[in-house]
């Protein structure tokens, strides 16, 4: 038992495989954050890498991210109960008008395994659900995915809304964009935060936004 | 490369080859013999960065060949690069997202989606080859596991039919029935495609 083989069996998509050799591991002591990094995150990074150069495919790389969720429903509540304080809280969702989730489920993960909070609000997000979400939750930075041309348009008036919400319904929330027909021209143009290509890079751009204090 | 008459063609057609099929229909139904097709592979749908640049490929060997070049790509999920090489190379753009709403119209495509946004649309040429390209394309014959994954938040398959056809009907509704979803039909002819051409 190691967490090597929890990286293998996320790599050769063993679900149910991921989940006992997690809970294995919990069981028997093991830092919660060694399990998530090294084992669940980190393979998640290899599969990442291969989905970007074109060597593994969509189906792959979500049997990877199934195997990786069911590590996650098992780690989460542990990282709540140890107090683990999040270095930050994000509100995600894919825009109105869109279904596609897969890209803003991989996002969410990385954020989660990161450590910071996640409220991910699903598909189909209308702007005020991401204004009442992150000031219900006090959060730090709102991700907005897309995946249709027609998710553009969407993207600008929600990223508009929170920023009147910014200015004058007491939120101090920043916005990034992200999804294959966006790029960091569009979210300049339509004054959003930041973009990133994908769920890694996010992580680290969101990083350095705690990091400069927002 | 498809010629879709004889004689000498001086004027090229670039399109998906999820709908050549359809277009060459088009042209041949209405004797427009100096018009000729040409296609980039369907399955660059799923990597639609390619497309752009596919597109000014063939536009500039028609060019160089001393035809007229009509594109009837939509955005496809280029964000907007599909529209900038179109300018770039002074094409006329057909409009749309992508060819579900050039078939409907525009509106008719936003009241659809109004109506249930979790809505699949196939096309004839989707509804007979659903199987290899979106089923097989997904990996669900490898993974039956993940049709949930991709489909759990649709609620209906909606085929739009560009010709009457009891066979694609019946495929269609196995495809649904292969992804749990119910089938809306909707008769859509050839729509903005026909239009399209028609001004050229
Ligand atoms: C899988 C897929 C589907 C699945 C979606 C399942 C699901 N649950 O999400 C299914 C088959 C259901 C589907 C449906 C449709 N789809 Co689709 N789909 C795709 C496909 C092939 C892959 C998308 C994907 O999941 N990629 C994998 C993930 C991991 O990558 P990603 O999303 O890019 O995410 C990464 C980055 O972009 C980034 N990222 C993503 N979000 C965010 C957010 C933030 C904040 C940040 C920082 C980063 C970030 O990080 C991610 C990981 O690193 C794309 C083509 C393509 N290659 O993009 C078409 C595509 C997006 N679909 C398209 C279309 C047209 C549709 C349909 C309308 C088709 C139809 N026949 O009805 C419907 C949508 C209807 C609706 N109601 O919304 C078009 C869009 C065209 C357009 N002009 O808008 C595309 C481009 C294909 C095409 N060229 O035709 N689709």
């Amino acid at each position: 038992m190691s967490i090597q083989e929890i990286y293998d069996a996320v790599l050769e998509y063993e679900e149910e495989d991921v989940a006992e050799l997690v809970q294995a591991e919990v069981d028997a002591g093991t830092d919660i954050e060694k399990i998530l990094n090294e084992g669940l995150i980190s393979a998640l990074d290899v599969v990442g890498e291969k989905f970007s150069a074109g060597t593994l495919f969509v189906p792959e790389m979500l049997m990877a991210a199934e195997a990786v969720q069911a590590g996650l429903e098992i780690v989460r509540p542990l990282l709540v109960d140890k107090g683990a304080k999040a270095i930050g809280t994000v509100v995600l969702g894919t825009v109105k008008g869109d279904l596609h989730d897969i890209g803003k489920n991989l996002v969410g993960m990385m954020f989660e395994g990161a450590g910071f909070k996640l409220i991910d609000l699903g598909t189909d997000v209308d702007p005020e659900e991401f204004i009442s979400a992150a000031q219900e939750n006090d959060a730090d930075l709102i991700l907005l995915s897309g995946l249709l041309t027609t998710s553009m348009p969407e993207m600008e008036k929600a990223v508009a809304a929170i920023r009147k919400a910014n200015e004058n319904r007491n939120l101090n929330v920043k916005t990034m964009v992200g999804g294959p027909p966006v790029n960091a021209e569009f979210a300049a143009k339509i004054g959003a935060d930041g973009y990133s290509i994908d769920a890694p890079t996010a992580v680290d751009d969101a990083r350095a936004f705690m990091a400069a204090g927002i | 490369m498809m010629d879709s008459a004889a004689g000498n063609p001086s004027t090229l057609v670039i399109c998906c080859g999820a709908i050549a099929n359809e277009i060459v229909t088009i042209i041949r139904a209405n004797g427009w013999d100096h018009m000729k097709v040409e296609c980039l592979p369907a399955k660059l749908h799923n990597q639609p960065d390619a497309l752009p640049e596919g597109v000014r490929a063939k536009i500039r060997s028609g060019r160089a060949r001393g035809e007229e070049v009509i594109v009837l790509y939509s955005d496809c999920g280029t964000g907007g690069a599909m529209a900038r090489v179109l300018e770039e190379e002074g094409v006329e753009n057909i409009g749309g997202s992508h060819c579900y709403e050039v078939f409907t119209g525009s509106e008719p495509f936003k009241a659809l989606m109004e109506d249930e946004p979790g809505s699949f649309f196939v096309t004839d040429f989707l509804a007979r080859h659903f199987e290899k390209l979106v089923f097989n394309g997904l990996g669900l014959d490898r993974f039956p596991k993940l049709r949930d994954v991709y489909f759990g938040k649709y609620r209906r398959m909606v085929y739009l039919v560009q010709r009457e056809n009891a066979e694609n009907l019946a495929r269609a509704e196995a495809a649904a029935d292969s992804i749990g979803l119910d089938l809306e039909v909707r008769h859509t002819g050839y729509g903005g495609f026909q239009k399209f051409l028609e001004t050229k």
